[in-house]
């Protein structure tokens, strides 16, 4: 009988070790990637943010512009200009993907900026940098850095705003629209890709 | 039947023994010192709060122990973000005075690996500072020793909570010496990239509502071409 109990403790530990070598821990959601091919090169995909249901929260120094109830804005008089939100983002059938984060902010030391990150779980975050100045209807700007899958990317990116025209009762007030376009690092005379 | 019982209870002790060597094992995630402290760079040095009912706002999934903050936040419950925490917090200066706002988006990473002692989270840091500029800290953390340091003994005391005096680097990569990578977007930080690592100091914890006193500090090590930096930030210091 010692000898069974010996070869349990044994099975035991090897069970433990095999378990937690071969079952996954964190096993993030994936929806399908919905990305087609540009026609001067790189990879589209386009996010979406529906407006007002996304939104996670918004920071500025207009009081009366604050989301969600009871969330506290710091009122430093450096934080003049600036406005902070926060949205649920989406891929292009809608579904939920990640979270975002959007700063528009003007001042003297930093100019007139408009900044994104999107950090989407289960592939990286992207963090975009885009020209406060719009044309024809939407501001563009470039891929400033990427993580994981995003890593070494750059590419160009560009805002606007959808408005909603349905006439449905629980229509959204709008989308932002987010298109990003990615183009892969060539490797140099090495061989190598430098993605710092 | 004697055999099996014995079998059953030889299993039992096994498994509970390669739990207890894991979680005890003195080798495992050992505090190592950050290459930032011995680098001899300029380094930025934000302190936030830990806590989310001290942040500005803290949202997740809604059903983990850490409640989101304020009350009427959008939750996080769909499930491509449902292992996500969203974290809003104003980021002071080494002397404490307000600095900017930092935005920290963590996800728990499919990288983890209980038995090398690795608790991962995927994270990045968009940091505002609105006199100087703005920056995306990408990183991965090693969670394992906060867990079992502070959050298994949380569990385990009889006060459902834990006090005493922690530290540790939380950023494990993706820099070959454990360091986070920075991008540098707009104002003086405009194309920078650099090098950063966060850190927390933990004196309680509630098994029941989380972190309760407890704070962060993200260190930025800046580019070597600094010298005009310095004359023209005061809060910027190296610690």
């Amino acid at each position: 009988m010692i000898k069974t109990f010996i070869t349990g403790i044994v099975l035991g530990i090897a069970g433990v070790i095999a378990a937690l070598y071969l079952l996954p821990v964190v096993d993030q959601h994936r929806e399908v990637s919905v990305i087609s091919v540009a026609p001067n090169g790189g990879n589209l995909e386009t996010f979406q943010v529906n407006i007002p249901m996304d939104r996670i929260i918004v920071g500025a120094d207009d009081d009366a512009a604050l989301l969600p109830a009871g969330l506290e804005w710091p009122d430093d008089p450096m934080f003049a200009g600036s406005r902070a939100e926060l949205y649920k983002v989406r891929n292009s059938r809608n579904a939920v993907i990640g979270v975002a984060s959007r700063l528009a902010a003007s001042n003297s030391a930093i100019g007139d900026i408009i900044e994104w990150v999107i950090h989407l779980p289960a592939r990286g975050s992207i963090y975009m940098t885009i020209d406060a100045q719009a044309a024809g209807g939407k501001r563009v700007g470039q891929l400033r850095a990427g993580t994981r899958e995003f890593e070494g990317l750059s590419g160009t990116v560009s805002e606007r705003w959808v408005a909603d025209t349905s006439d449905a009762d629980d229509a959204i007030a709008g989308r932002i629209e987010l298109q990003a376009t990615y183009i892969a690092q060539l490797p140099d005379e090495a061989g190598e890709v430098n993605v710092e | 039947m004697k055999y099996v019982v014995a079998l059953v209870l030889g299993i039992a002790a096994g498994g509970a023994a390669a739990l207890a060597l894991l979680y005890f094992n003195p080798f495992m995630a050992k505090a190592a010192l950050s290459p930032l402290a011995v680098s001899g760079q300029q380094q930025l040095s934000l302190n936030f709060t830990a806590v989310p009912k001290h942040a500005i706002a803290y949202t997740n999934d809604g059903g983990s122990r850490i409640a989101p903050y304020p009350d009427k936040i959008l939750q996080l419950w769909e499930p491509p973000i449902r292992q996500t925490d969203v974290l809003v917090t104003r980021l002071l200066d080494a002397r404490n005075q307000p600095a900017g706002i930092g935005i920290k988006f963590m996800s728990k990473s499919e990288d983890t690996r209980i038995l090398n002692g690795e608790a991962l989270a995927d994270s990045v840091w968009y940091v505002y500072l609105p006199r100087e500029g703005t920056m995306l800290v990408a990183q991965t953390e090693n969670y394992w020793r906060y867990l079992r340091d502070i959050v298994v003994p949380a569990h385990w005391s009889s006060g459902n909570g834990w006090k005493g005096s922690w530290h540790g680097t939380m950023t494990s990569g993706p820099g070959a010496l454990g360091t986070a990578r920075v991008h540098g977007g707009s104002g003086r930080f405009r194309g920078i990239e650099a090098e950063a690592i966060e850190t927390l100091t933990a004196k309680a914890y509630s098994s029941t509502q989380g972190p309760v006193a407890m704070n962060g500090q993200l260190i930025v090590e800046l580019p070597a071409a600094g010298g005009e930096m310095t004359a023209r930030t005061p809060e910027t210091t190296r610690e």
